[in-house]
Order: C-alpha cells, then sequence, then structure tokens
C-alpha cells in the first residue's frame, strides 16, 4: 500500500507510522524498565518535594513570621505563587478543550500531557491559599458554616476570594475529569497489551472493561464534545475570577477593568512557557519526536507570540489608563513600579514577556528547539515576576507614606517556591512512567491528515516536502 | 429517555443469534464494509474500533448520544442549587451587612453560580457516560479481537433471518477483511486463548 502526501497538508505525525506503531511507540516507554535519566529526575524532584513538606510543616509549626511579609505587604511570594500556578494550569485546557472546538488536530500529541500539567500546577497552586493562611484549620472553620451562640454565620457569597474557592476546585476537579476521560481507551490499550497479572489488574480497573465499542464511542465522542464545551467558559472564568481577587479591591495599581482579559491572555502565555519547556524534555528523553514534531512546538510558538503581544498591550493599556483617568493615586502606583524601588523586578518583566518572544516572529528561529527552550524558561520567569510586580508593587507604597516598606523574601518563602517546582515536577515524572504520555487513540484518528493511502500495489514515493504558507 | 437510561443502568442483554465477524484493519475499509452490511439490512451487534472513527456511529445507523440531556438537567439543577443555595445563606437565614452590601446581588451570586453548573454538569456526564457505556471498575473487558484496542477494527453481524450469508461474506471480501468466522453468541477473543 503506498502512501502519497498532500502537498497541502503535511501529516501530523511523521515517519510513515503504522497503527500498531504508534500504540508500541507509545506504550513502551511505559512497559520496560525506567532509564536512569528518570530515576535521577524522579528521586532528585523527590527530594525537593520533601523540602516543601519540611518547609510547609515549619510554616504551619511557626506561623506566618517564618515570612518575610509585613504590615504593609501582606501578600508576596504566596499569592505570586498561587497566581502563577494557576496560569501555568491555563494553557493544558486551552489545547485540550479550546483547540478541539477549532478542530485543530495538531493538538492530539501533546493534549495529554498538557492535561496532565494542568492538573499538576493547579495542585501546585492550591497549596498556597491554604498555607497563607499560616494556620489553616481556622480557614476550615471560616470555610464551614462557623458555630457561635447566635447561631450559624454563613460565609459571605459577595465576595471574590470565596468565588475563587469555588473557582479553584471546579477547575482541579473537571481537569481531573476530562484527563481520565480521555485516558480510559488508551489505558484499555495498555491493558490488552499487558503481560503481567498486576499490570492487567491496575490498567484494567482503570479502564473500566472499556473495549472500542462504537455503541459506546458515540456516547463517549459526545460526551468529549461537552466536556470540552464545558471547560472552555470554565477556564476563561477561573482566571477572570482570580483577577477579581484584585479587581474588586481599591488598591490602584489593582483597581482595573482590565485584569480579567489581561490576567486570562497571561495565564495562557505562561502556560504555554511551561507546556514548550515540558515538551521539548519529553520529546528528547522519551523518543517522541516523530510524534511531538517541530511543526508541533512551532505551532505553539505561534501562539506565544500572539498571547505575548496582548500581555504586552495590556502592559501599556495600564500605563495610558493610568494617565488618562487622571488619578492621582492610579499614575503613582504606576510611575513607582516602572521607576521605584522595584522596579527592578518591573524591568525583569518587561523584557521577559515583551521583548524575549520577539525571536519568534523569525520562522528559523521559531522551529528551533534550543531556541524555544531558552525562550520558554524566560516566558516562566517573567510571568512569574508578572504576578510579583502586580501584587507586591501595588501593596509596597500605599496610601500613607508612612506605612511604606519594603519587601525582603526568607529563605522559607524562596525554599517553598523551589519546593512546588519540586512536587510538579515529580508529579509529572511520575505521569510520564505510569500513564501513556501521549494520547494515542486520538493521534490514530488523525493520522490520514495530509496523507491519501490508495490500494496501488507498488510503493509511492513521498514527494518532496511542500512548504505550508 | 428514561427507559433507555434505566435500561443502561439495570437492563440485562437478550439472549443473542449466533455472530458472524468481520476484522479489518483500515479505517476506510471498515467504515464502507459498515455502510454496505446496513444498506444489505443486517443487524449490527457492534462494530469495534481502536480510536473514535469519524462517521462510522452514523454508518451504523446508532441514533445521536442522549447523555446531552444528562448533562443539561444536571447543569441546570447545579445552578439552581448555587441560586436557591446561596440566596438562602446570604439573605434569608442570616443577612449580615458587609460594607453596606446588598444581602441578595445577583450578579455577586453569578460566578458560583456558574461554577456550581460546570461542576454538577461536568461530574453527572461522567457518571452518565459510565452508566451509558456500562462501564464500571472491576468490569472484565469482552475484547472481539486481542488487538481490538490496538489497530484491528470488528464489524460483529447477528445472524438472524435478515443474514444472508454469501451477501455478506461478498462484502467483508470486497472491502478486504483479513479474517471472517462465525461465533457462539457470547464469544471472547480472549478466552479463546488468543492473547497475541
Amino acid at each position: 500500500m503506498g502512501t502519497v502526501y498532500s502537498k497541502l497538508r503535511k501529516p501530523l505525525v511523521e515517519g510513515d507510522k503504522s497503527l500498531h506503531d504508534v500504540t508500541h511507540d507509545v506504550c513502551h516507554s511505559i512497559e520496560g524498565k525506567p532509564s536512569q535519566l528518570w530515576w535521577f529526575g524522579f528521586l532528585g524532584t523527590g527530594l525537593v518535594t520533601l523540602l516543601l513538606v519540611a518547609v510547609v510543616g515549619w510554616l504551619l509549626y511557626e506561623g506566618v513570621g517564618v515570612w518575610g511579609l509585613n504590615k504593609t505587604v501582606g501578600w508576596g511570594f504566596d499569592i505570586t505563587n498561587f497566581v502563577f500556578w494557576v496560569g501555568i494550569g491555563h494553557a493544558g485546557t486551552l489545547i485540550s478543550a479550546v483547540l478541539f472546538l477549532f478542530r485543530q488536530k495538531w493538538r492530539t500529541s501533546i493534549n495529554r500531557s498538557a492535561e496532565a500539567m494542568t492538573l499538576f500546577a493547579v495542585v501546585c497552586a492550591g497549596l498556597f491559599p491554604l498555607i497563607h493562611m499560616g494556620r489553616l484549620w481556622i480557614g476550615f472553620l471560616w470555610v464551614a458554616p462557623y458555630p457561635n451562640l447566635r447561631g450559624p454565620l454563613w460565609v459571605n457569597f459577595r465576595s471574590p476570594l470565596l468565588w475563587d474557592v469555588f473557582a479553584i476546585s471546579t477547575y482541579l476537579t473537571i481537569s481531573a475529569v476530562f484527563w481520565y476521560i480521555g485516558l480510559i481507551p488508551d489505558l484499555a490499550a495498555v491493558r490488552d497489551r499487558a503481560k503481567h497479572w498486576a499490570r492487567r489488574l491496575f490498567y484494567g480497573t482503570l479502564s473500566q472493561g472499556w473495549n472500542g465499542s462504537v455503541r459506546s464511542w458515540n456516547h463517549y465522542e459526545t460526551a468529549y464534545m461537552i466536556f470540552a464545551g464545558l471547560a472552555t467558559p470554565l477556564v476563561f472564568s477561573v482566571h477572570t475570577i482570580v483577577s477579581f481577587d484584585f479587581a474588586t479591591s481599591v488598591i490602584p495599581g489593582w483597581h482595573t477593568t482590565i485584569f480579567p482579559p489581561y490576567f486570562v491572555a497571561g495565564a495562557v502565555f505562561s502556560g504555554f512557557g511551561m507546556v514548550l519547556t515540558l515538551l521539548l524534555i519529553t520529546r528528547k528523553t522519551m523518543r517522541l519526536e516523530q510524534y511531538i514534531t517541530i511543526s508541533h512546538l512551532e505551532n505553539m510558538g505561534k501562539v506565544i507570540i500572539l498571547t505575548g503581544s496582548l500581555v504586552g498591550l495590556a502592559y501599556g493599556t495600564e500605563f495610558f489608563i493610568a494617565w488618562y483617568s487622571g488619578s492621582l493615586y492610579e499614575s503613582f502606583a504606576f510611575i513607582n513600579r516602572a521607576t521605584g524601588p522595584f522596579s527592578w523586578s518591573y524591568w525583569i518583566m518587561v523584557s521577559c514577556n515583551v521583548l524575549s518572544p520577539q525571536v519568534l516572529w523569525f520562522k528559523k528561529l521559531r522551529r528551533n528547539p534550543m531556541v524555544l527552550f531558552v525562550m520558554s524558561i524566560f516566558v516562566n520567569i517573567g510571568m512569574w515576576f508578572e504576578r510579583f510586580v502586580i501584587i507586591v508593587t501595588s501593596l509596597h507604597r500605599d496610601y500613607l507614606p508612612s506605612s511604606w516598606s519594603y519587601y525582603y523574601p526568607t529563605l522559607i518563602e524562596v525554599l517553598t517556591l523551589v519546593g512546588s517546582f519540586g512536587l510538579f515536577f515529580f508529579l509529572f515524572f511520575a505521569f510520564v512512567r505510569v500513564m501513556p504520555a501521549i494520547a494515542f487513540g486520538e493521534v490514530k484518528g488523525v493520522m490520514k491528515m495530509g496523507q491519501t493511502v490508495h490500494h496501488d500495489p507498488k510503493p509511492a514515493q513521498p514527494e518532496p516536502e511542500v512548504s505550508n504558507a | 429517555m428514561l427507559k433507555s437510561l434505566l435500561d443502561s443502568l439495570f437492563g440485562r442483554e437478550k439472549q443473542r443469534d449466533r455472530l458472524f465477524l468481520g476484522v479489518f484493519t483500515d479505517e476506510d475499509h471498515v467504515l464502507d464494509a459498515t455502510k454496505a452490511c446496513r444498506k444489505a439490512g443486517f443487524n449490527f451487534y457492534d462494530v469495534f474500533s481502536p480510536y473514535a472513527v469519524h462517521g462510522l456511529d452514523r454508518a451504523m445507523g446508532l441514533p445521536f448520544s442522549k447523555i446531552t440531556y444528562v448533562t443539561f438537567l444536571c447543569g441546570l439543577m447545579g445552578t439552581c442549587i448555587g441560586f436557591f443555595g446561596m440566596g438562602y445563606v446570604s439573605w434569608w437565614d442570616w443577612p449580615v451587612n458587609i460594607g453596606g452590601k446588598e444581602p441578595f446581588p445577583f450578579s455577586a451570586f453569578v460566578p458560583v453560580m456558574f461554577e456550581l453548573t460546570v461542576l454538577i454538569g461536568g461530574l453527572c456526564t461522567m457518571l452518565g457516560l459510565f452508566a451509558f457505556c456500562r462501564l464500571f471498575p472491576g468490569k472484565k473487558p469482552r475484547l472481539f479481537h486481542p488487538r481490538v484496542t490496538d489497530d484491528r477494527f470488528v464489524i460483529a453481524i447477528e445472524i438472524d433471518e435478515d443474514f444472508d450469508d454469501a451477501r455478506c461474506r461478498e462484502i467483508f471480501t470486497t472491502n478486504h477483511a483479513e479474517e471472517m468466522k462465525e461465533v457462539a453468541p457470547d464469544y471472547d477473543a480472549l478466552s479463546e486463548g488468543g492473547a497475541a
């Protein structure tokens, strides 16, 4: 059977794979013994996770005094990390849900690991609002009806902080469900390849007896579409609500209507930065270059340049509005941001988020994995600083100059940030060993893209690549 | 709809006739064969495929999935739980004056109402999917080919009064079937020792 390549569309999977090759290539990496590199990463990040447990334990024992917060700067690394990690999560849902609704078939190679990344990022994010209370058991009393002599006192549903609790928990739950539903057919394939009874039991239990019946596929595809439809507004709502935590306050620098779209664009931007970082490592170490191709990386680069430009536009708009509003406090907050004591963090943010993605205008650089990797690290750094800038520079000089202050993070805060990265990568390392890292059930469905099979007995030569302008 | 839901939850599979299987290796072939079998008036037991083949469900003549009703009703329930729950808490049971905000601000309730719509709608869609597909942890998979979750497609036709053996074999052969066989109604490729 010969394969003819379309001149208009390049195949999404390279290397002229058969259906069985796809199953084998993806499942192979979770069937054999793990490589030394994997053990190194898994155990190394495991140690860093233990560090996180230690510093969080110390925080809970000693109280928030172990952090460098003060009366003026009441939110520092804790909420910065929270907003940063929630933002990271957004790329996964964007790839799995929004690109699904837009019929972007290239998503199939990357959606599984991007969704896993979402879950782990939201797990890391969820930690910080809990521990920033210091004595988190008191927090649970506030969330539940608070018992007192006058009867139950309920929580305040007019507060965006409470909306956030609902948004983050819904996001975590629905992302987990979406991810698991997508995994079921692939887990069934892993089950049917398994030799050892324990593997059969493990994957058999998780795949719930899936046998590829088209009657089931009929319900499955409809349900998958519904999940994509539910997750799309959800992902926009989550960072919108996170931005409400700031936007509904009266702090200059926070009290702006641009925040919801600005936060969502920033979230997608930072998330794609992290997806690029992870996938560039994954495709190399797990030898998946033929599935996660340079074209996939290029597409992600295009999303980064778009969202990076949106973020840059938002920075400019904020300054314009600060001036145009005529509000003294607002203008001061922004001039202080760019020229005040924390201006170093502002300029790190601008150079990482606005300047570094500009290299992606050039096709040659966009298709170079090394350039993309370095650029994605810059995006990660820049987006962490964006949250730091928004939170700390708006707080440290408030309405009363006598209470102006500076903020120095303590070692404990820095180690908590490092530890959260440890937890994130630890979970990701565990994921790539236990679950198929590529949704091969979906990849198989798009393999005929860009190629037409005809039943000519003599094999045809693939035509030279024609660029898809 | 209720009947089909109950049926999918508690219904038992009726006693089937013997089955005629055709095994295929390409999605285009199985799609063409399925269309031809439907045209010939055969009754499908089921078709099995390792991935979602576009249009195969319609080619079999399956109606659109009713799972959308589950999502809609449960999502609506989530909206109502959010609306009435917050109304009870903030207005009926113990209105607290916080900065002079209204005790019943509809716009402030919208975010939580939306989140609960998605949460309850999504969770019920998952449970509905498991019920519709009769999936549960610990279910023993009944495979019609050892590699049906990998790279083989199987059409299973019921051998009843509409069945025509010669016509069916012809359809399968012209569509490049790899294998054809008649099997018992409780056929399971794995218990036949076919694990590859």
